[in-house]
């Protein structure tokens, strides 16, 4: 079933895709809530011409989940309706805020309304993506259907663990933005802001990342086992670790780029650790069980058909989003120098 | 209220609400494109003017159409997962190429937006050319998804199992190029006239700038060759009904009996208890001749099927004359400014014209809507035509009604917002103007 394989790795580089460049536009929101209207205008000004385009990796993903992986696409809309629900919401909300607040005619009193939708919409989405999230590798969905309202469509999400990862993703995301808009900025003033910024989050993405495990232990849940099973995921977190003093380094330096690509490399990292720990199913349900990717793909001439669609797509997206790139983000170097 | 109605809202608002932002979309990059060309040409800053404002607009239903478009994506599994356990590996292959086409429109609109000083005038007319094209495409492809619905193909359906599937078969169902053709040429129209009235509007309140004139003939050249094809490629697809969906096409007409040289139902009241039409308008055998295109030929009635597979006859009848009747007004609106244009009118300055045209602003989006309700509540009780009820895919999650009261209020406060947004756009190029 190569094909299964083939377009779960397109899935898992959207999914990565999306943290990296989503999740700098949502943080970009939730810095917003800390700088106020000084960061306003930079970020409008950095995101404005990217973010739909940085959106549509979630609407790649989702495709390929509903095409290729039904099963899997069907758990999470009913187990996981409530916070689904909540993202969706949060991402209309923003998405439609961010652009008013760009394209009305007028900027006036109702700019302030716009910001705050944005920014709040934000954080709200960010962080039931994570909680969404945390339900497939937990171990907290029940694998039968035949439980009650809690059981089946409220404790999945709503416990320690999913909590924990959802504020992670809220700091991930804004550490992302920050180290992005860091190359957006005129002034040397905001850039020492948001180094200092960056490095708090370094402390705060430590400490709940940590929180994770230890909420996986209270639950009784195991992920916190799986993972120290996994060398290869073990290598990744540490690899990720190891990074950071680079990160601190580069900041220093100014170099903005090269920062860029190494955070990059952080959330790749990551994300592919949580990959390996799923590797090869989709859902761990809470008796032990699993939902492979085998059980859930389709059949084979979908997973076929749906592949070459899919490198298709990728041989006209790639070289599109790379002009889209170096027409409005190649000078940001010269911002800070 | 009861799960299954409260999750048909949420479904018909969501998308109902979406197709609108769609539509405009698809059309309306056409329309700035145009004027930059036009710009390109002249060198006339009117027509500068008019394919930056337009942009905004372009810009800002993009957005919400995109983020709404999202929230679709996941409400098919939110609302009818059973459905899409089963249908996403047939059906799935047009959407997996609608988010690639999807994907190069954000990207172009992204260059066409803020790349005017970045890169040459032929290429930054080429982007917005790419927005309009890709927009499209995309319509096509959840068109073909959605025609897959209405016409199940790619598939055997054994004993309660989906077998030997062949996606690319599905997607080119029968249905898909009749509803694709009426679709396109449907966000062509409505987007036209909604634009054209506007500015027809806008003229007839005293604004009598070159900025309005312009933007109207651009407006009317789409939206009036698009409304001469609405009637026939209406025809195709009804032709296509009758021949598919017996039931649809019956409900549509209100047509109870199977009889041969079958009238046209005009108007009228159904009547389900007693099996009639009240008050209504009868050609004698225009239903056989528009439907097989014979005054003679059998057209079966809504009496072949028993009464859980008949759809709701009052809505789709209704729906349907509301469909047809504002595409003949259309119609007649484009015969009559080429007739005019023939006779060298004065159009731009006629005011009779005018106000023609902004009457008719928002007839373009409630045949449109109409023409949906048609193809969706026609298909009822059916979610996958013949295979599948729509009361067997609901979700087991009780309570839909909460997610029901919440997008409602969300899509309304967004609704109004948008309409406010387009007020202030108009108003500051007014002001610009008359600072000039």
């Amino acid at each position: 079933m190569i094909y299964a394989e083939l377009v779960m790795i397109v899935l898992g580089i959207s999914l990565v895709l999306y943290m990296i460049l989503g999740g700098a536009d949502f943080g970009a929101g939730i810095i917003e809530i800390f700088t106020g209207d000084k960061g306003n205008s930079t970020i409008s000004k950095a995101m404005a011409p990217v973010w739909e385009a940085n959106h549509m990796w979630l609407i790649i993903a989702i495709v390929i989940l509903f095409n290729g992986f039904p099963k899997a696409y069907v758990i999470l809309s009913t187990n996981l309706h409530i916070p689904v629900l909540i993202f969706l919401i949060a991402i209309v909300l923003r998405g439609a805020a961010f652009t008013f607040r760009h394209y009305d005619a007028y900027h006036d009193d109702s700019q302030v309304i716009y910001s705050k939708i944005f920014r709040y919409s934000s954080l709200v989405a960010v962080f039931f993506l994570g909680i969404t999230i945390s339900a497939f590798f937990g171990g907290t969905i029940p694998s039968t259907s035949s439980a009650n309202f809690t059981d089946l469509y409220i404790s999945p999400w709503f416990n320690l663990f999913s909590l924990s990862v959802g504020v992670f993703l809220v700091i991930l995301a804004a550490y992302i933005a920050a180290i992005f808009l860091l190359g957006e900025l005129e002034t040397d003033g905001g850039y020492h802001l948001l180094s200092k910024f960056c490095k708090r989050l370094f402390l705060l993405s430590v400490i709940f990342g940590t929180a994770i495990f230890i909420s996986s232990y209270l639950e009784g849940l195991s992920f916190h086992t799986t993972f120290i099973s996994h060398r290869l995921s073990i290598l990744t977190g540490v690899l990720a670790t190891i990074l950071i003093p680079i990160v601190f380094k580069m900041i220093r330096q100014k170099r903005i780029w090269n920062l860029r690509i190494i955070v990059g490399l952080q959330i790749t990292l990551i994300m592919t650790g949580w990959f390996i720990i799923q590797w090869p199913n989709l859902v761990v349900f809470s008796d032990g069980s699993f939902l492979s990717i085998y059980d859930a793909a389709s059949p084979r001439i979908t997973m076929k058909v749906l592949f070459i669609a899919l490198a298709i797509g990728v041989v006209i997206i790639f070289p599109s989003l790379y002009y889209l790139f170096k027409l409005f983000k190649s000078d940001s170097n010269l911002n800070v120098n | 209220m009861e799960e299954l109605l409260a999750a048909r809202l949420q479904m018909a608002i969501s998308l109902g609400w979406h197709i609108i932002f769609a539509c405009i979309g698809m059309a309306m990059p056409f329309f700035m494109a145009f004027a930059e060309w036009k710009w390109m040409k002249t060198k006339d800053q009117v027509f500068l003017d008019l394919a930056k404002s337009w942009s905004k607009g372009v810009a800002i239903f993009f957005a919400v159409g995109a983020v709404s478009g999202t929230l679709l994506s996941f409400e098919l599994g939110l609302l009818w997962p059973k459905f899409m356990e089963h249908a996403g590996p047939i059906f799935g292959m047009p959407f997996s190429m609608e988010g690639t086409a999807f994907f190069v429109e954000a990207i172009a609109l992204g260059v066409f937006l803020y790349g005017w000083d970045r890169i040459a005038p032929i290429a930054h007319w080429i982007s917005g050319l790419i927005v309009g094209i890709s927009g499209v495409m995309s319509g096509i492809f959840v068109v073909a998804a959605n025609a897959w619905m209405n016409s199940p193909a790619g598939f055997d359906f054994v004993n309660g199992e989906y077998i030997n599937i062949d996606p690319i078969a599905a997607m080119f169902n029968e249905a898909w190029f009749t509803q694709a053709l009426h679709m396109t040429f449907a966000a062509f129209a409505s987007t036209g006239f909604a634009v054209a009235g506007v500015h027809a509007i806008m003229l007839l309140r005293g604004h009598k700038i070159k900025f309005h004139k312009e933007a109207l003939k651009i407006a009317l050249i789409f939206s009036l060759i698009a409304a001469f094809a609405m009637p026939i490629t209406g025809d195709l697809a009804a032709k296509d009904v009758a021949k598919r969906q017996p039931a649809k096409l019956a409900a549509m007409e209100a047509h109870y009996h199977t009889t041969k040289n079958a009238p046209l139902i005009i108007g009228g009241i159904p009547d389900d208890v007693n099996q009639k039409v009240d008050y209504a308008i009868e050609i004698p055998g225009g239903l056989s001749f528009l439907a097989h295109g014979d005054f003679n030929a059998e057209v079966i009635g809504l009496d072949q099927f028993s009464e859980e597979e008949r759809p709701p006859v009052a809505v789709v009848h209704f729906a349907f004359q509301i469909m047809v009747g504002l595409g003949t007004i259309m119609m007649l609106i484009s015969i009559l400014y080429f007739y005019m244009m023939w006779r060298k009118w004065d159009l731009i300055n006629n005011k009779w014209w005018l106000r023609i045209l902004a009457i008719a602003t928002p007839i373009g989006f409630i045949a449109l809507e109409a023409g949906w309700t048609v193809t969706e509540v026609g298909r009822q009780p059916w979610i996958i035509y013949g295979v599948m009820k729509t009361k067997d895919a609901l979700t087991p999650m009780p309570g839909i009604q909460y997610s029901l009261f919440t997008i409602v209020t969300v899509y309304l406060m967004l609704t109004l917002t948008v309409v406010w947004l387009m007020f202030r756009q108009i108003k500051s190029i007014h002001q610009k103007y008359n600072e000039e």
